[in-house]
């Protein structure tokens, strides 16, 4: 086994050892992993770290100003809740006075009518009293006088200046109308 | 046609050796003793160069959304920096996730090379490759422990847990052993001999079916048997080559996240 190895290995030169390196391939190795460290590590991945940046930037920023328009929204929203309520108090007040201003004119109006009304009354009745008594008086004269001619007729001589003179007829249409106006009453 | 197959079969050495892994030089062309531009060598140079093509192409002019390239540019590095760098590092793990990076897909594309049709073996199967890999992860968690908790202290802090007195002559030779003197070896030979056994194993069942034609023209089904295993096991080499480039990249960052840790 051994003999044929070392045959093996006489065959083709050298033989080799897989565990040792050849130091030409660690040379190479070395100078070719460099080149590659450099350029990757100097020029590719730092952009790489770059452009995360820039993403996570972007997308952070984006979220932020969606957050601050949301927020402007919302104060918005509740400065036009907040404006809308304060209309509907405002208009309910409005309406609520209103509603008492039509009342109180009502009143007033209704209160003048009632007092032209009483005015107008007042003023028939006493028109009417003032009427009843000047026609009362009228009557009175003239009843007066009708009756001393009547009577004089009757009598065969005049009594008017002594009917006159003693108030007859006065008395006696006094207690005619006192009589009428009792049994008017009654 | 018999024959022919027969002389084609015979010119197939098994079983593979070590010296299979140690092809003729390219330039100059056949030499066994050079090893300065080999395919070997070539593959390694390719593989930086598609590296760095296909970073600054894709990357040149980054933008906020990102096209289809860019998008799978930062994917690899997202992968690593979120997954690995800062999982395990936390908010300083990115200031590590570009070397980490760095090394994942390079790792990943060498390690690749052993499936890739006509390339079909990895340079990782040459120790020369994850040794220089494990030796920057070696000196590079030690600088950094250096640096965070200055100087010689580091040692200190990582070679003293805190135990009761009498157990130290023990620990410390451990802690010692398995974080100075084991670590790079451990990371270089897992990725060395991952490739290195799976391209063996390429080797045994693609030449064992010539061999098997070799030895008997009616052994052809197990021929074909065995083709058909080189191509199942092809499969499970993309899972190790992905598996062998993560783990190294892990590794690494763990040694970083014990050389920062501020307790034991």
């Amino acid at each position: 086994m051994i003999t044929d190895v070392l045959t093996v290995a006489a065959e083709g030169g050298t033989e080799h050892n897989p565990i040792i390196p050849l130091w030409q391939e660690v040379v190479l190795g070395l100078v070719a992993f460099s080149i590659l460290c450099f350029v990757l590590i100097k020029f590719v991945f730092p952009m790489m770290e770059k452009t995360f940046a820039a993403r996570v930037d972007a997308i952070e920023g984006g979220i932020k100003r969606a957050e601050a328009a949301q927020a402007e929204a919302n104060q918005l929203l509740e400065q036009y809740k907040a404006q809308l309520a304060e209309a509907r108090t405002e208009a309910a007040r409005i309406r609520d006075e209103a509603r008492a201003d039509a009342e109180g004119i009502r009143q007033d109006i209704l209160g003048k009518a009632r007092e032209e009304s009483d005015r107008i009354i007042g003023a028939g009745r006493e028109q009417l009293a003032a009427q009843r008594e000047s026609i009362v008086r009228e009557l009175r004269s003239e009843v007066g006088t009708l009756a001393v001619d009547l009577a004089g007729k009757i009598v065969g001589e005049s009594l008017a200046d002594e009917a006159r003179s003693r108030g007859t007829v006065e008395r006696f249409i006094n207690e005619l109308g006192t009589a009428g106006s009792a049994g008017g009453r009654r | 046609m018999i024959e022919q197959s027969l002389v084609l079969a015979s010119e197939v050495p098994f079983p593979p050796s070590v010296e299979d892994f140690y092809l003729p030089s390219i330039v100059p062309w056949g030499a066994h003793d050079s090893y300065w531009f080999t395919k070997i060598t070539a593959l390694m140079w390719v593989s930086v160069a598609a590296i760095i093509i296909f970073f600054l192409v894709t990357y040149r002019k980054p933008q906020l959304v990102p096209t289809k390239k860019q998008w799978l540019a930062e994917s690899i590095y997202g992968f690593v920096r979120n997954n690995i760098a800062v999982d395990m590092l936390g908010k300083r793990g990115i200031n590590f996730a570009p070397y980490l990076t760095t090394l994942f897909v390079f790792i990943l594309l060498m390690n690749f090379w052993a499936i890739v049709p006509f390339a079909q073996i990895s340079p990782n199967s040459h120790i020369a490759f994850p040794a220089i890999l494990a030796v920057i992860s070696y000196v590079m968690f030690i600088y950094i422990g250096m640096k965070h908790h200055g100087g010689l202290k580091y040692f200190k802090h990582a070679l003293i847990p805190p135990a009761p007195w009498f157990i130290l002559p023990l620990l410390i030779p451990i802690e010692f052993f398995s974080t100075f003197l084991v670590r790079p070896f451990s990371l270089a030979v897992r990725l060395f001999a991952n490739m290195f056994a799976g391209h063996m194993l390429l080797l045994v069942f693609t030449l064992g079916g010539f061999a098997m034609l070799n030895a008997n023209i009616w052994f052809a089904p197990f021929s074909l048997v065995s083709w058909a295993m080189t191509i199942a096991l092809t499969f499970l080499e993309f899972l190790v080559i992905c598996l062998q480039a993560y783990v190294f990249t892990v590794l690494t960052a763990s040694y970083v996240q014990g050389a920062l840790a501020d307790e034991h």
